[in-house]
């Protein structure tokens, strides 16, 4: 009888295996590779990339982005609106609610207090938070039962999903971290690198800037997920070491961000282990335009207000410089199915992108030179134009990287053709960005006439980021050169736009409002879009389940990910 | 002798502590910024709480000292009671990583091994071959051995190790699929299955380093034999009958060595500075790819901590190759 109940059983099972449901680490081991290793688990104490996503793995936010840039309640109940009461009408209060019976990696209960902990974590003074901005204008944090949580603005916020949303701000668990507020954050090294968290793996060894070795957690709320029973998340080397190991050796499963020529990736993927798959967000590569003086004559001045550009203040200049590009070589050259010509600062999502600039798509030199022949710049025996005196010559800096120099080669012959004069110079990344107000190469202090880089915006509200080209953000020395205004622009009328954004609510409205600044940065030539960049990633053809995000983690959904059979 | 390494020791003490000066200022005035890393949209007014955060406001003086009090002082308490199994107040203040927000010293502990295996054993298979090479290379000058020694140890000596490292993933991993081009430094050996794959994720990296290092050290075993053989020395030590053998293994190589081992010790510390390059092509992530990524990403306690270390090991290998000096040649006396 009890070996006829085993054989049944086994047959039943056997026949229902192919449809049910997979089982909680039932497909073994993932391997996974980032190029750049993640230094530690917690997002809050580091702002980079890497260790975002090492640290989505284990540690969730209350809601999150889809890979179409729309807001999913992930440990919420809902995604609170005006709508639903969850946001007060005076947009100064949003309510979340907890989903109930969630728990933590070590059994114990999700409560709200851990979401007011987190918000006292990175909001601590001394704790120098990385991700403090998600907690901007927050008066408290309330917890108003175990599964409710009120934030309370001190303005009103049109867009209240800062806190809590997205990868940026995950919840930590109050019992685990709260001995290590303000000072003593870096301290707690051991909860730094294996955070309790509400995620499907947790951390089962943290070797930092090398491997990261987890096991699927055991109380994660989908008793089905995550289908793999362990993984890996190996770091180091380059972009292509990472690309080959999946693409042609195949023993990783997925590799993050290959930054790579488009024919290397090409001939990669002809090995046929793995797919090459890429996502749009929000990052365009821009040549910004100083509209101040960066001459070394004007010492302390150099690069202010007090001296405007000779030459680069005249529209027609800055028009015939972005004429002169032709952007679906650059992105051909440099990007591949991973760039995307664009002719605006704001690309995305949807509904912010303006198309009233498209015709930059199309590079015309004539017009360009003939833009300059009727502005009066005339050309010099040695083919630069001049005018009363000031020559077109332009100083077009960047940070080292092998593409935007091929970028400057290309813009440099461009602009030579319209008679324009291009010096170049590259300068290591580590220092264009960083913030020592003691070197004058930094991408703020910006001395010298234009300069490249990306840059892109969290989430998939964009009023900080078109408040950026305000007056107020302008860096100068009294602001000790911060500030993400780099062309120095001024203008009322973009600053009351920026204004009349902070206090709108509707999205619609928003959206227009969003279209018309990034329409008059673009046709006051203020800055020169190039590149609209996407994020390339590769997985291995036995992968699945993987949905690119640009919006959020590429980790995501890494609950969802599955071995194919 | 014992008296020459005394003097030489404490004479060391004051130039480490000027070292560590020298490599804190340099670094700090370098411009770096631990912040520049991070996104651009992480705000500069919260990337100046990062950096007070990290201690960075505070005068460079007060830093030198709150380092050197930490590394000196903290830092081997903390070792001597880990040793001795004390656990007093344990409320010390060790040198922090920037990065990674855990102590420095743990991080290159964590790192040591496999740089000491690749690194390590690449070094000692690259001087077992090169010593033989140079021997035989001396002996018979210009006959065909000769050439093709000089040959391969050019090649060594020019062609970079992130070219034929990655030359060996293409061939050796990607078309043949011998090897893993990734490096598991959480690989456990436990059994023979495991041991295999140990070494076989060894292989690449040991031999692409083994190359470079056999090409440098055979070069110098060749030229110190070719000086010795046509010495005096040796030809009397033929006119007295002695076997050929006897003459080129006993008397030319013991002379020839002398300079040859001052060259393998001061590389000796090259082996804990990792291999930066090779570590890199094949992820085997030890101390120099610590170091390389600590320096993207202006991580200054670890760049200190490890360059600082480097020093020391360069001052204790130069005595080393002082004092085996005395010990090898007779002639050479220090008292």
């Amino acid at each position: 009888m009890k070996l006829r109940t085993v054989l049944l059983s086994a047959v039943a099972a056997l026949a229902l295996a192919p449809v049910a449901q997979a089982e909680r680490g039932s497909d073994g081991h993932v391997n996974i590779i980032y190029w750049q290793a993640p230094s530690t688990m917690n997002p809050y104490l580091s702002g980079g990339t890497k260790e975002l996503e090492a640290g989505s793995l284990v540690l969730e936010p209350l809601a999150r982005y889809d890979q179409d840039g729309n807001m999913v309640p992930w440990l919420a109940e809902s995604i609170p609106t005006t709508e639903n009461g969850g946001v007060s009408a005076d947009l100064t209060t949003i309510t979340w609610k907890l989903k109930p019976g969630l728990k933590w990696a070590d059994g114990s209960p999700v409560t709200s207090k851990d979401v007011v902990f987190s918000w006292k974590y990175c909001t601590h003074p001394e704790g120098g938070c990385a991700q403090s901005e998600k907690y901007n204008d927050v008066s408290s944090v309330e917890a108003l039962d175990d599964l409710t949580v009120k934030v309370t603005f001190g303005i009103s916020k049109p867009f209240p999903y800062g806190p809590f949303v997205g990868a940026q701000s995950p919840i930590i668990q109050a019992a685990q971290f709260a001995d290590c507020l303000g000072a003593k954050a870096p301290e707690c090294t051991e909860a730094n690198f294996n955070p309790i968290g509400t995620g499907p793996f947790v951390v089962s060894e943290f070797r930092p800037n090398d491997v990261i070795s987890l096991k699927a957690n055991e109380n994660y709320r989908d008793p089905a997920k995550p289908a793999f029973a362990t993984a890996t998340l190996k770091g180091g080397g380059d972009a292509a070491a990472a690309g080959r190991s999946v693409l042609e050796t195949g023993e990783f499963d997925y590799a993050w961000n290959l930054q790579l020529a488009p024919d290397v990736l090409a001939n990669m993927q002809a090995a046929g282990k793995g797919k090459v798959i890429s996502a749009f967000g929000t990052l365009v590569e821009r040549i910004m335009i100083n509209l101040t003086n960066p001459d070394a004559a004007l010492g302390e001045e150099r690069g202010t207000k007090k001296h405007p550009h000779p030459f680069l203040t005249d529209m027609n200049v800055r028009k015939a410089l972005s004429l002169a590009i032709d952007r679906k070589l650059l992105v051909e050259i440099g990007y591949g199915d991973a760039g995307r010509p664009s002719c605006n600062v704001l690309p995305a999502p949807e509904i912010y992108k303006s198309t009233a600039n498209d015709g930059c798509l199309k590079q015309d030199v004539e017009a360009a030179k003939k833009l300059l022949d009727d502005a009066g710049w005339k050309a010099g025996a040695d083919g630069v134009r001049a005018k009363d005196g000031v020559r077109l010559s332009i100083l077009y800096q960047t940070s080292t990287n092998a593409v935007r120099q091929d970028f400057q080669a290309l813009i440099k012959q461009w602009w030579g053709e319209i008679g324009i004069e291009t010096e170049l110079r590259n300068i290591d990344a580590s220092v264009f960005f960083g913030s020592d107000p003691g070197s004058a190469d930094t991408f703020q202090k910006f001395f010298a006439d234009v300069e490249m880089y990306a840059n892109n915006f969290d989430g998939t509200d964009p009023e900080s980021y078109m408040s950026n080209w305000s007056c107020k953000q302008a860096p100068s020395p009294e602001t000790q050169w911060q500030g993400n205004n780099m062309p120095r622009y001024c203008s009322e009328e973009y600053d009351a736009l920026v204004a009349e954004m902070a206090k709108t609510g509707d999205l619609k409205e928003r959206a227009r409002l969003a279209k018309a600044m990034n329409d008059k940065l673009m046709q006051e030539y203020i800055m020169i879009p190039l590149v609209d960049r996407g994020r390339v990633s590769a997985h291995s053809n036995t992968l699945g389940g993987v949905v690119l995000n640009t919006w959020d983690s590429e980790l995501w959904n890494v609950a969802d990910w599955h071995r194919m059979k | 002798m014992l008296n020459f390494t005394i003097r030489r020791s404490v004479l060391a003490i004051p130039t480490l502590l000027f070292i560590s000066l020298i490599i804190f200022l340099l670094l700090d005035l370098a411009p770096s910024d631990p912040t520049a890393n991070l996104p651009l949209t992480i705000p500069p007014d919260v990337r100046e709480k990062i950096r007070e955060s990290l201690g960075l406001g505070q005068p460079i003086h007060i830093r030198y000292l709150l380092w050197c009090n930490q590394f000196f002082i903290n830092e081997p308490l903390n070792v001597l009671e880990h040793w001795l199994g004390w656990n007093s107040d344990g409320d010390r203040i060790r040198v922090l990583s920037w990065q990674t927000r855990s102590p420095v010293v743990d991080l290159i502990v964590e790192r040591l091994p496999q740089t000491l295996w690749v690194v390590g054993l690449s070094y000692i298979v690259g001087t077992l071959l090169a010593l033989p090479i140079g021997i035989i290379s001396a002996y018979r000058q210009y006959s065909w051995f000769d050439q093709i020694g000089t040959f391969i140890s050019m090649v060594g000596f020019s062609v970079p190790t992130f070219f034929t490292g990655v030359l060996m993933i293409v061939i050796f991993s990607v078309w043949l699929g011998w090897f893993p081009s990734i490096y598991d430094t959480t690989h456990q050996v436990t059994d023979m299955a495991s041991f295999m794959h140990q070494v076989k994720q060894m292989v690449m990296p040991v031999t692409v380093l083994a190359l470079f290092n056999a090409a440098q050290i055979s070069r110098f075993m060749r030229a110190s034999m070719l000086d010795n053989l046509n010495q005096d020395y040796v030809r009397t030590a033929r006119a007295k009958g002695l076997r050929e053998q006897t003459v080129v293994l006993v008397h030319v190589l013991r002379n020839s060595l002398i300079p040859v081992v001052t060259v393998v010790a001061l590389g000796v510390p090259q082996v804990f500075g990792g291999a930066i390059i090779t570590e890199q092509v094949f992820k085997v992530n030890g101390l120099g790819q610590l170091l390389i990524v600590s320096i993207q990403g202006g991580d200054l306690p670890v760049v200190q901590t490890l360059t600082f270390i480097f020093a020391l090991l360069i001052v204790l290998f130069n005595l080393i190759a002082d004092v085996l000096y005395g010990v090898l040649d007779p002639r050479i006396r220090y008292d």
